[in-house]
């Protein structure tokens, strides 16, 4: 979206204004929000304001931050917006539904995004399909590499198998 | 292997003896109060507890407290419901350190599953299904892995565990996916609030990633000079790194504590001594005295001990006038509910029993 007042810079700068009960928007660039004096009055609002700025840095417009809002956990039903609004999520599965999302915020909070402590023991069920699920994606990777492409169908198959067993497995127990 | 564990009417057996870990044993018990692990897990085929329906939290407290029933680290131990316990139980949970608040509010199918001499404990349905906890005395914080790593072990023979090979175990909130470890210890740190250098000490504890908080009072009010520091991330490195830098950094602050109290000793050693005789005494003969006073007045005793100053009780009595002295406590061993005016009267009296009572026993030991 371009200034609406010079029509020459991306809007970065976005103002709701309520008028005889009509809102309208006001979307500008930094240089004519400054040049015009459309700066936000209260402290509050400033903040608001560089908030915004923040999240525009971040490389997420508007658009892409309520489609990121959108992205729905396929097990439990949690929204994205939902698990930003409580910090918590739903189930085991919101980890996968949500994993490009996740993935910054985890780094940001621990400095790492790969588990590097206790496993469960072996023999229960369920971890052993984790690790052979891991493995048989890796094995994906490197077929694709090698440009392996029938290779690659068969282990897609295969994961989506396991995949769904585990739904299944998990399903059926209490 | 069946571990049988005990009715609810067991609670009041729990509550009559003090948890092991006020004994005051251990390494550098004098500073280092308790050594804790918790560990969180979740169950892979139920929603965390905030989304899940009640139902599904009843199957999960049966499935856990089954587990439990096989584990041998729970033999003999004790499975309440909180919904079963009045409010005021529950707050005595809380208060031994048992409970969180979060699920000492009883409104959901909650429990918690206690080994004896609370050792181990496991909270079911808090805000992750399984929160297993471990503590030991004094400055052991490889003892207390010992037994949570173990129970965890035993307790993941008959649960499917939430775990994924990325980002392990996965827990509600993402601060604590991975290993789901939280290690802390609880400090005493006296000489150095007193000699006004506990900011700096607090500062790079945090520098180095760790977290620290007051364990009483709020916001920047600290009471009783106690400090809890723990690890904040939980991805990325293993539980026994994570332990390791936790046992480092604490040897620091027990090294930089002891010098404080080192150098308060040889400025000022008659004021110090005076402080906490007037301590002793406010607390042997006090009539009526409020909660905040007594940790405060507590915390000073406890140097005076730690610093072998001779005729004061042992450590293990200070420790549990800590957790005796706290509403809940005081208002179940009165058998009723007192108003605040006559907590502070009822506290006073048992304060001063209980330091006659040690008193008398340290005049029958020569």
């Amino acid at each position: 979206m371009l200034c609406q007042i010079c029509g020459k810079n991306p809007a970065t700068v976005h103002f709701t204004e309520i008028h005889d009960n009509k809102m309208s928007e006001i979307h500008v660039c930094e240089r004519c929000a400054e040049e015009k004096g459309l700066h936000a009055t209260s402290k509050k609002q400033q903040f608001d304001i560089a908030d915004l700025l923040v999240k525009m840095v971040d490389d997420t417009t508007t658009t892409e931050e309520e489609r990121v809002g959108h992205v729905q956990c396929p097990r439990c039903g949690l929204l994205y917006s939902g698990f930003r609004e409580t910090g918590r999520l739903g189930c085991a599965e919101c980890y996968a539904a949500f994993q490009f999302q996740l993935r910054p915020l985890l780094r940001r909070i621990h400095g790492d995004t790969r588990h590097r402590g206790k496993h469960p023991a072996g023999d229960g069920e369920g971890a052993s399909r984790f690790r052979q699920i891991q493995r048989l994606h890796d094995e994906l990777q490197r077929a694709v590499e090698r440009e392996e492409f029938e290779r690659a169908a068969t282990l897609r198959d295969e994961i989506r198998r396991l995949e769904e067993e585990a739904r299944a497995g998990a399903e059926d127990k209490p | 292997m069946s571990a049988p564990l005990r009715p609810a009417g067991g609670f009041d057996e729990l509550v009559a003896q003090p948890a092991r870990w006020l004994s005051a044993e251990g390494p550098h018990a004098d500073l280092v109060l308790s050594s804790r692990i918790r560990l969180a897990r979740n169950l892979r085929s139920v929603p965390f507890t905030h989304r899940a329906r009640d139902e599904q939290l009843q199957g999960v407290l049966m499935s856990v407290a089954a587990a439990a029933q096989r584990s041998p680290s729970f033999e003999g131990g004790l499975m309440l419901r909180m919904a079963e316990l009045s409010p005021l139980d529950r707050q005595v949970l809380v208060e031994r350190h048992l409970v969180s608040h979060e699920l000492g509010d009883g409104a959901r199918p909650r429990g918690i599953v206690v080994a004896p001499e609370e050792r181990l404990s496991l909270m079911i349905n808090e805000e992750d299904h399984l929160r297993l906890q471990a503590i030991a005395p004094g400055f052991q914080l490889a003892e207390a892995w010992a037994a949570a790593d173990r129970a965890d072990d035993e307790l993941d023979q008959s649960l499917d565990f939430a775990f994924s090979e990325e980002i392990g175990y996965l827990t509600a909130c993402p601060t604590n996916a991975g290993t789901g470890l939280r290690a802390s210890v609880l400090i005493h740190l006296p000489a150095l609030v007193l000699l006004d250098e506990i900011q700096r000490v607090l500062k790079s504890i945090m520098q180095v990633g760790l977290n620290v908080r007051g364990l009483y009072g709020e916001h920047s009010e600290v009471m009783g000079n106690l400090f809890q520091v723990s690890n904040q991330t939980t991805l990325g490195r293993s539980e026994h790194d994570a332990i390791e830098i936790l046992e480092r950094v604490t040897r620091q602050i027990v090294e930089t504590e002891e010098q404080a109290r080192e150098r308060m000793l040889r400025d000022a050693r008659v004021q110090i001594e005076d402080k906490v005789w007037r301590a002793y005494g406010t607390l042997r003969h006090c009539r009526t005295i409020h909660s905040r006073e007594v940790i405060n007045l507590c915390s000073a005793v406890r140097l005076g001990v730690a610093l072998g100053l001779p005729g004061l009780c042992p450590l293990r009595v200070v420790n549990e006038l800590l957790v005796l002295t706290q509403p809940a406590h005081l208002q179940r061993a009165h058998g009723g509910e007192l108003t605040p005016a006559e907590r502070n009267v009822y506290r006073a009296q048992l304060v001063r029993e209980r330091l006659a009572a040690a008193e008398r026993e340290m005049g029958q030991t020569p």
